[in-house]
């Protein structure tokens, strides 16, 4: 099936424009602005950060992407790079691919890195024109020139502007439009992108309402309407967006976010929350997820549903916080001590962290159990503009023993696993929750058939639940398939996109729900296929050894394993693809 | 809190505790169980959390809800079970490895965070249940462990100075020895607001048998619970380890977050999004 929210297939005719300059000059928020502008006037986009070392105000480089169809990963050519000034701009050499169609724009002080690509130069200085009238600053009038040369509509500029800066007084809004204006007035440097902006005619018949969002975002939003009610977290790099969304909006609701000492603590704080009925969620990254393992196997086996949401970053250890890797799949599946049956699900997109983040609480509330969602940098911190996501309801409904009985067995065994869990304050149902192995009545127990029936129970409760059509998502025909997971799933889908216009079908399968995992649903997605590709981004290849583990495919697998840092491109996955069809 | 009729007995529930014939901790177990008959609190409307030790399998000896998790966690397990149900009278028992060793920074945490919840710990000086090592109480020349042949060579906690100096609401210091004592103290933590630290000394008759004697050493403090934390430091900064009774009682308000549900409904969180 289609991502619920987003089920339109990304068109490579976009325009790709990187906005760099050193700390202060305002790029993320020219970046920013021009996004939302865009998508009010019906484009979709998506808009990425890099920084450099510095914690606050080194270089930094908004990197934007904008279609007329759904959008969720950069391409492998930028058409413009846009500097307001060099200083250390060549740092993001790697992120920012240009060639002899690209153009550059910018004073004359560009590094001979970037002149080296061949790229069309522009001269122009921002902050040389900002010296024009007082309060004029270059990013506005940047955002002013590129916002003219792709066409967009001055007033949606001037509207999102003058959201955003009417706060700093009139004077500046003023300046801040007559910026736009002064920047507009240079268009002719820019005819080429003129040319491309000319094919971003947003117009079509029933345009669908808009959202801009960050996955982040949209875990935090999927995780309320979920019926998340208390969080608590250690902040941590790229998740603390989650937090910092879900403060003030649990806030709003009647909910409550705890800032936790440490994950050691989060984590079982949503456990003491949960165990007395409230829903309860951390978002966290790997290092912080490394610190739950253990409490999050205390939630498997006292069977008290929590959710763990981890943004993965570049590892091992401290790694690279700020850039997206795939690497945390082990410790997710396999990182629990014993034999410890969880859930782990992996959201598609940035819209997708929404549905999936949902659909995990529901998962964790109906199967009594812990859920880690595999979120990642580059979904989590995207800012996209994307369709309204759908809005889905799961009949939620955690099983709650309502009465008194004589004898109440917290962990009974039989019919779905599943077993009424009292709420404290319920006279007669007193129990003990505990970690340490137990009989059904929760009484500590050693002994074998306690254990290998508690065992089972914990197992089985989530191997017979019916996932349904959610578990993954699975297009088109082919010999050849890419089995791919997370925010990969993106470069691969418009790489298909390219293949599919030149007439060359291959398979799509991608797993929103990687434990427990479905042999027999993987089995029949494969049928047929002869050689699939496994794409993924982690060095250890773990997704690949992933499925050769737990699914013994019949088809030949090959592994494309590229580690994090920079983003996987469309272009990457093309040539991987059509190497592997000329093996055939 | 349900008014109720029962005895301390009924607060049991009627496990056999795994502990060593001797033990403190069956002090403090009945000792818990008359302070919560003492105060007609219902025991379903009260939940005991623990961590792993063996003093922390307390909760399946008593008859309320409980909660039994892992070694040194049990404190935020009880941060977020109060703070998301205030209607419930929570208690966190446990010894001196899991409280202040592997679960240290949550006991400076909680005391500063001071939410209302009562912590009892059982101090052994030993980690009893991983059969006789030192803890962070144990004195610097106890060199009766295997892994510590010549001492620790470390000074000791000193748990009620922390829990002083990182802004407990309540603390006090009771005997396994007897029990009636400390469940008045007991009863006067749970009653007091904010966060209560109960230090309680409970031999390990297996692996500390001199602890013994601490009946003959244990004796009412001379002078009452002081509210003012300068005197209160002087007190614990001076004592020998062995005065009982309430030491300190703050008057800081309670740490609770307001759940009250708010008419915003999910949908207008979703306004900030709509282009
Ligand atoms: C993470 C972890 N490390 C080590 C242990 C082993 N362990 C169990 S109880 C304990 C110490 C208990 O000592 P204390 O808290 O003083 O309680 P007592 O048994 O003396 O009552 C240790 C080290 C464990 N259960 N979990
Ligand atoms: S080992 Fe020590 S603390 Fe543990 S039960 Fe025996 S006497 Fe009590």
């Amino acid at each position: 099936m289609n991502t619920p929210s987003e089920n339109g297939t990304p068109k490579p005719s976009s325009l790709s424009i990187a906005l760099v300059g050193s700390g202060g000059s305002g790029v993320m928020t020219a970046g920013s602005l021009l996004l939302e502008a865009a998508g009010r006037a019906g484009l979709y986009g998506i808009m990425t950060r890099a920084s450099g070392p510095q914690i606050r105000g080194g270089e930094g480089a908004a990197l934007l992407r904008l279609s007329t169809r759904p959008v969720f990963c950069h391409s492998g050519h930028f058409d413009l790079l846009l500097a307001i000034d060099w200083l250390n701009a060549d740092r993001f050499a790697g992120e920012i691919p240009l060639d002899e169609k690209s153009y550059l724009a910018g004073d004359d002080k560009i590094p001979d890195y970037f002149v080296q690509t061949g790229a069309n130069i522009r001269d122009i200085s921002f902050k040389q024109l900002s010296t024009q009238a007082p309060g004029l600053r270059p990013n506005m009038i940047a955002l002013g020139l590129i916002g003219a040369a792709i066409g967009l509509p001055m007033e949606e500029l001037e509207a999102v502007s003058t959201k955003l800066i009417s706060k700093k007084g009139e004077d500046a809004v003023r300046a801040s439009l007559a910026g736009l204006l002064l920047g507009a007035s240079h268009t002719s440097l820019l005819d080429g992108i003129k040319q491309i902006g000319k094919n971003l005619d947003p117009r079509t018949e029933n345009p669908p309402d808009l959202w801009n969002i960050s996955g982040n975002e949209a875990a935090g939003l999927g995780a309320i309407r979920g019926g998340i009610r208390f969080v608590a977290a250690y902040p941590i790099t790229p998740a603390t967006e989650v937090l910092e969304w879900l403060a003030p909006s649990l806030e709003r609701i009647g909910g409550v976010l705890v800032q936790a000492e440490d994950e050691l603590a989060s984590v079982n704080q949503l456990i003491g929350a949960s165990f007395g009925g409230t829903p309860s969620l951390t978002a966290t990254s790997g290092p912080g997820l490394a610190l739950m393992t253990e409490s999050i196997g205390l939630a498997v086996a006292s069977e008290t549903p929590i959710v763990v949401v981890n943004v993965m970053r570049g590892g091992p250890s401290t790694g690279i916080p700020t850039k997206s890797e795939q690497s945390d799949l082990n410790i997710a599946i396999y990182g629990l001590h014993g034999d410890a049956p969880h859930l782990v699900v992996a959201p598609l997109s940035v819209g997708d962290c929404l549905f999936t983040t949902q659909w995990a609480v529901h998962l964790a509330e109906t199967l009594q159990t812990a859920a880690i969602v595999l979120s990642d940098q580059s979904m989590g911190q995207a800012r996209s503009v994307i369709p309204q996501p759908a809005n889905i309801s799961f009949p939620t409904k955690r099983f709650i023993q309502s009465e008194a009985v004589e004898n109440y067995q917290r962990y009974k065994t039989g019919g779905s696993g599943v077993s009424a869990m009292a709420l404290p304050g319920l006279a007669g149902c007193q129990y003990t929750a505990d970690g340490l192995e137990h009989n059904p009545r929760g009484t500590p127990s050693s002994r074998a058939e306690d254990h290998a029936q508690q065992l089972d129970k914990r197992h089985n409760k989530l191997v017979q639940h019916d996932y349904g059509e959610h578990w993954a998502q699975i297009e088109g025909e082919g010999e050849i398939a890419v089995i791919t997971w997370g925010s990969s799933l993106a470069p691969v889908q418009e790489a298909l996109h390219t293949l599919a216009k030149e007439g060359i079908n291959i398979r799509l399968i991608a797993p929103r729900l990687l434990l427990p995992v479905q042999p027999e649903r993987m089995a029949v997605a494969l049928a047929g296929v002869e050689t699939a590709l496994v794409v993924e981004q982690s060095h250890g290849a773990q997704f690949f050894h992933y499925l050769r583990a737990f699914y013994a495919p019949q088809c030949e697998l090959q592994s494309m394993a590229l580690p994090g840092a920079v983003p996987i491109r469309p272009d990457d996955i093309l040539k991987t693809i059509q190497k592997l069809r000329e093996q055939k | 809190m349900a008014n109720t009729e029962l005895k301390a007995k009924d607060y049991k529930s009627g496990i056999k505790p795994v502990w060593c014939a001797g033990c403190g901790d069956f002090g403090v177990l009945s000792a818990i169980t008359k302070a919560l008959a003492g105060l007609k609190i219902a025991p379903h409307d009260t939940a005991v959390i623990s961590g792993i030790g063996c003093s922390s399998r307390i909760p399946a000896y008593v008859n309320t809800y409980g909660f039994h998790g892992v070694h040194g966690r049990a404190l935020p397990i009880a941060t977020g079970l109060k703070i998301s149900r205030p209607d419930l009278t929570v208690l966190v028992t446990g010894g001196d490895g899991d409280g202040f060793s592997i679960g240290g920074n949550h006991f400076m945490q909680a005391c500063r965070r001071n939410v209302d919840i009562t912590y009892i710990v059982m101090d052994n000086q030993v980690y009893g249940m991983t059969k006789g090592q030192a803890s962070p109480t144990t004195d610097a020349d106890w060199d009766r462990s295997k892994l510590t042949p010549h001492g620790t060579n470390i000074n000791p906690f000193y748990p009620l100075v922390v829990a002083l100096a990182s802004g407990a609401n309540f603390i006090a210091r009771a005997s396994s020895s007897n029990p009636g004592g400390a469940a008045e103290v007991i009863s006067e933590g749970i009653n007091h607001p904010g966060f209560s630290f109960i230090q309680i000394l409970s031999p390990c008759v297996t692996f500390r048998p001199e602890q013994r004697e601490w009946k003959k050493f244990v004796r009412p403090a001379p002078i009452d619970a002081t509210t003012d934390p300068t005197t209160a430091a002087r007190r614990l900064m001076t004592d020998d380890n062995f005065y009982l009774g309430v030491l300190y009682k703050g008057d800081r308000a309670s740490f609770q977050p307001d759940f009250e549900e708010n008419p915003a409904s999910e949908e207008n969180l979703e306004e900030e999004f709509k282009l």
